[in-house]
């Protein structure tokens, strides 16, 4: 056809109802297709890395709350692994058992928020999100009982964690975990089959098994591409090879696999709760530490599977209270890269889409 | 007068309305005024929003609607849709005739509808 | 009629012209009065059952069940102020709320509440609603297209994507209706429906219902104020009364919409077991009740992409609602040939079973949407 049109420059954020923070996307469109993306961040950037050269190994854990403010207690649990592996602190089997627990439910707790943003991105109008929510709320109450916060728990301890369970945790933990299969299933029944959510994901941005690779994606977006590939079993940390638990995958690598190979990491998570929860041992939470951590020269590399995907802290040390180095690996940032691929060629309201379905928090890809 | 009553009562709740939305635009022009309704305006806050950036670019370009053809089909079946109110008013004293009559009609033009449809129009591409 | 009554009563006193213009106003006034509360009842009603529907509470500070929640928009929404942009285009920014409002409160002009509360009973009725109700379409393309902004744009050219695929099945969905009816006014269309005629035209009402969804931009079909794409669409621009004129106009719209399906398939103030006073409660009730199924759909439903909103527009309602018109016809006919003898039943079940196989067997036909486009 030789109508002359001319493209369009839109950026979609910083202030933008579904970037999930400050993220922008600058975009060029022909018409509503896509047909360049640029991704700008940076606008919460806050030097984290930096600021933790100049503290001590014990008073960095609060930071690594907010990087993913989501789910602070895998990033807690990533960052003080790294620093017990580089000064050789162990840890207490009871102190390990609580770590996953809490691993675990942040995990469902993540999934169930990148599931309902998503919901929400498609044009749900919030109701999902809010169902979403409601489970949401129980897990914060656990956390609640345990650390007395509800954001960012700073609960993870070098050797161990801060505290023990009060006795109302375990009946409440384990009534969560007895109700959220039916939960799941409730979503999964509003959701999962829904016409309208199968013609906008079933096909849409897809991620390919080498381009997944190639791009060094990790977690939920790099599984769904069909990459068996899972930290919990690779390089298996604190107790998981004990444990019992299927690695979903999916086949295409579109946003509807990244839809389902969440709500089944959801039911994998609350099989593993199960486990833990009956495998619980007594004993104490927490070795004794020294106030002031000081490892040996060296380095390490502490990284667990977060719920967003690898999440990696590398530390160097020069033999001083701080690290010499402190750089993190955030799944979020190294998945966005995959982005402009899978969203060129698609139309607008699938890029909100595509981009949801990564699921990525701004304050890890700044950091 | 019966017949035209009606009509003359729809053209008045035009005016009405019409005034109406005048009125709702209007009020907050004398409140206003009255210095009930703030009224600083900066060149920041008339900009345009496009999430708290500077837009780039022209905005009112030739934009590539893609919808190009299907409109051109719109055009034929809203003028067929004139042509049937008549014949669905008198249906029922014309009979089988003005039936089959009508089949014809709109068959001829839906072989177009399945050629655009066969021809991949039908589409926002 | 009242109004009639009225008329007679004054045109003794008064010049006619004199007369006739003051009833003419005191109806309208009445009018207008209940389209204001109207909106005001079904945007508190809205809010609150979404909020049910999503496990909180909705509104329930203003007043007790936050019925004054409206009132409360309302003056906050009056003192906001009012921006312009620079950029925008001054005329067309400020012209296009008025086009969005009016309309809408225009097409209560025909709506038949109950036989002597219909402000003016047209000939023409339901081609005249059909005419003034796509108007809305074009004060929302000049509110994103005068806006300047890129979100407004891209709004205004889904307006017309969807103006353009919406109104031929939706016109031609009421069709089958005048087929049965015989007139174009809505006042004949009610008093015809001993039988409502969504049983009897099931396909024809669901086209309806889905096409006059799209065409108020209710959910799943709102693409064009789709606020997790394009923010709020051709309204971004606006704030203080103009906004309100808007969304005044949108729910006007959708009221109207759901007045349309109660008139032309729902029986309008009929009520099934005889005739129980006064009928315009049974109008509003139904109404409400069509709007509240358009709510349930928003707070359930995602949103369709703009290429599966057309295509659906297009290969879905287009096909059925022609399918519709013949199906009617040819029943209307055969049905006349043999005396009208076993008129309703049987062919309220043999539609009923060829809906269901349509809609079932139809949409595996064809692909719904392109998919990604080579760039």
């Amino acid at each position: 056809m030789a109508l002359r049109t001319e493209s369009i420059l839109v950026n979609m954020g910083p202030h933008h109802p579904s970037t999930h923070g400050v993220f922008r996307m600058r975009f060029i469109f022909d018409g509503e297709v896509i047909v360049d993306m640029e991704p700008v961040f940076g606008y919460l950037h806050r030097g984290i890395e930096k600021l933790a050269e100049g503290r001590t190994y014990a008073q960095n854990i609060p930071f690594t709350d907010r990087l993913d403010y989501l789910s602070s207690m895998t990033n807690n649990l990533a960052y003080v692994l790294a620093v017990e592996k580089l000064a050789g602190i162990p840890v207490p089997e009871r102190a390990e058992y609580l770590r996953v627990i809490m691993s675990e439910l942040m995990r469902i707790c993540n999934h169930l928020l990148a599931v309902g943003f998503l919901l929400n991105e498609l044009g749900a109008f919030f109701t999902p999100l809010m169902y979403m929510f409601r489970e949401r709320e129980k897990v914060l109450d656990l956390f609640e009982m345990v650390c007395g916060q509800r954001l960012t728990y700073n609960y993870m301890r070098l050797g161990g964690v801060s505290h023990d369970i009060p006795p109302e945790f375990l009946p409440a933990a384990k009534k969560f975990v007895r109700e959220m299969p039916g939960r799941i299933d409730e979503y999964e029944r509003l959701l999962s089959e829904n016409e309208i959510l199968l013609f906008r994901t079933k096909g849409v941005g897809i991620l390919p098994r080498e381009q997944a690779i190639n791009a060094s994606a990790s977690g939920p977006v790099l599984r769904a591409s069909g990459v068996r590939w899972d930290i919990r079993r690779a390089d298996p940390y604190s107790i998981y090879d004990r444990l019992d638990f299927d690695i979903p995958t999916g086949e295409v690598g579109d946003t509807y696999d990244r839809y389902m190979v969440r709500i089944k990491e959801m039911r994998q998570s609350t099989r593993i709760l199960e486990q833990a929860l009956e495998q619980l041992p007594g004993g104490s939470v927490c070795t004794r530490v020294p106030q002031l951590v000081r490892p040996p020269a060296g380095e390490a590399y502490g990284h667990i599977e977060a719920p967003k995907g690898e999440l990696g802290f590398y530390l160097v040390s020069d033999g001083s209270v701080a690290p010499y180095r402190f750089k993190i690996r955030s799944p979020s940032f190294i998945n966005l890269t995959a982005l402009r691929d899978m969203v060129r060629g698609w139309k607008l309201a699938d890029a909100v889409v595509i981009f949801g379905s990564i699921d990525i928090v701004l304050g890890e890809v700044d950091r | 007068m019966s017949f035209l009553q009606g009509y003359g009562f729809v053209g008045l709740l035009m005016l009405v309305a019409l005034a109406l939305a005048a009125l709702f635009i209007l009020l907050p022009c004398l409140l206003t005024r009255l210095r009930v309704i703030p009224r600083k305006p900066s060149p920041i806050k008339t900009d345009i929003y496009e999430c708290g950036l500077e837009t780039q670019g022209k905005t009112w370009v030739q934009f590539n609607f893609r919808y190009y053809f299907y409109a051109l089909v719109f055009v034929v079946f809203d003028v067929e849709t004139i042509f049937l109110y008549p014949w669905a008013v008198a249906f029922n004293k014309l009979g089988l005739f003005a039936l089959i009559e009508m089949l014809i009609f709109i068959a001829i033009l839906v072989v177009g509808f399945v050629y655009a449809w066969r021809k991949r129009v039908l589409e926002w591409k | 009629m009242i109004l009639k009554r009225l008329l007679d009563w004054l045109a003794g006193y008064w010049p006619e012209w004199a007369a006739y213009v003051v009833v003419g106003l005191v109806g309208i006034m009445v009018l207008i009065a209940f389209f204001l509360t109207m909106i005001m009842v079904v945007i508190w009603l809205e809010r609150k059952l979404i909020g049910r529907f999503q496990v909180r509470w909705g509104p329930n500070r203003a007043g007790p069940w936050g019925i004054l929640q409206p009132i409360a928009d309302a003056i906050k929404v009056l003192t906001k102020e009012d921006i312009v942009p620079d950029r925008a285009d001054k005329w067309v920014h400020l012209l296009a709320p008025v086009v969005a409002f009016v309309p809408p409160l225009l097409i209560f002009a025909v709506i038949p509440f109950q036989p002597d509360a219909i402000l003016a009973d047209l000939n023409i009725g339901i081609l005249y609603v059909v005419a003034v109700g796509s108007i809305a379409v074009v004060g929302a393309f000049m509110a994103g297209w005068g806006s300047s902004n890129k979100y407004s744009l891209i709004s205004a050219m889904r307006v017309a994507a969807q103006m353009v695929s919406y109104e031929v099945p939706l016109v031609l969905s009421i069709i089958g209706v005048i087929l049965v009816v015989g007139s174009l006014s809505m006042m004949d269309i009610v008093n015809r429906q001993s039988l409502p005629f969504f049983l009897m035209q099931p396909l024809g009402f669901l086209v309806f219902f889905l096409a006059a969804a799209a065409e108020v931009n209710r959910s799943p079909f709102d693409l064009l104020e789709a606020e997790s794409e394009i923010i709020a669409g051709y309204h971004v621009e606006y704030s203080g009364m103009k906004f309100a004129l808007f969304y005044l106009g949108e729910y006007g719209h959708a009221l109207a919409a759901s007045a349309l399906v109660t008139a032309l398939f729902l029986g309008g103030g009929k009520f099934p077991w005889g005739a129980l006073p006064p009928s315009f409660i049974w109008f509003l009730a139904k109404m409400v009740l069509v709007f509240c199924v358009l709510f349930w759909i928003r707070s359930t439903l995602p949103r369709l992409r703009v290429d599966q909103f057309t295509g659906f527009a297009w290969k879905f309602l287009f096909p059925m609602s022609l399918i519709n018109i013949f199906l009617v016809g040819t029943e209307l006919w055969w049905a006349k040939e043999m005396g009208w003898s076993l008129f309703p039943w049987p062919f309220l079940f043999l539609n009923w079973a060829i809906a269901g196989m349509l809609v079932l067997v139809w949409p595996k036909l064809f692909q719904l949407g392109v998919g990604r486009v080579e760039v």
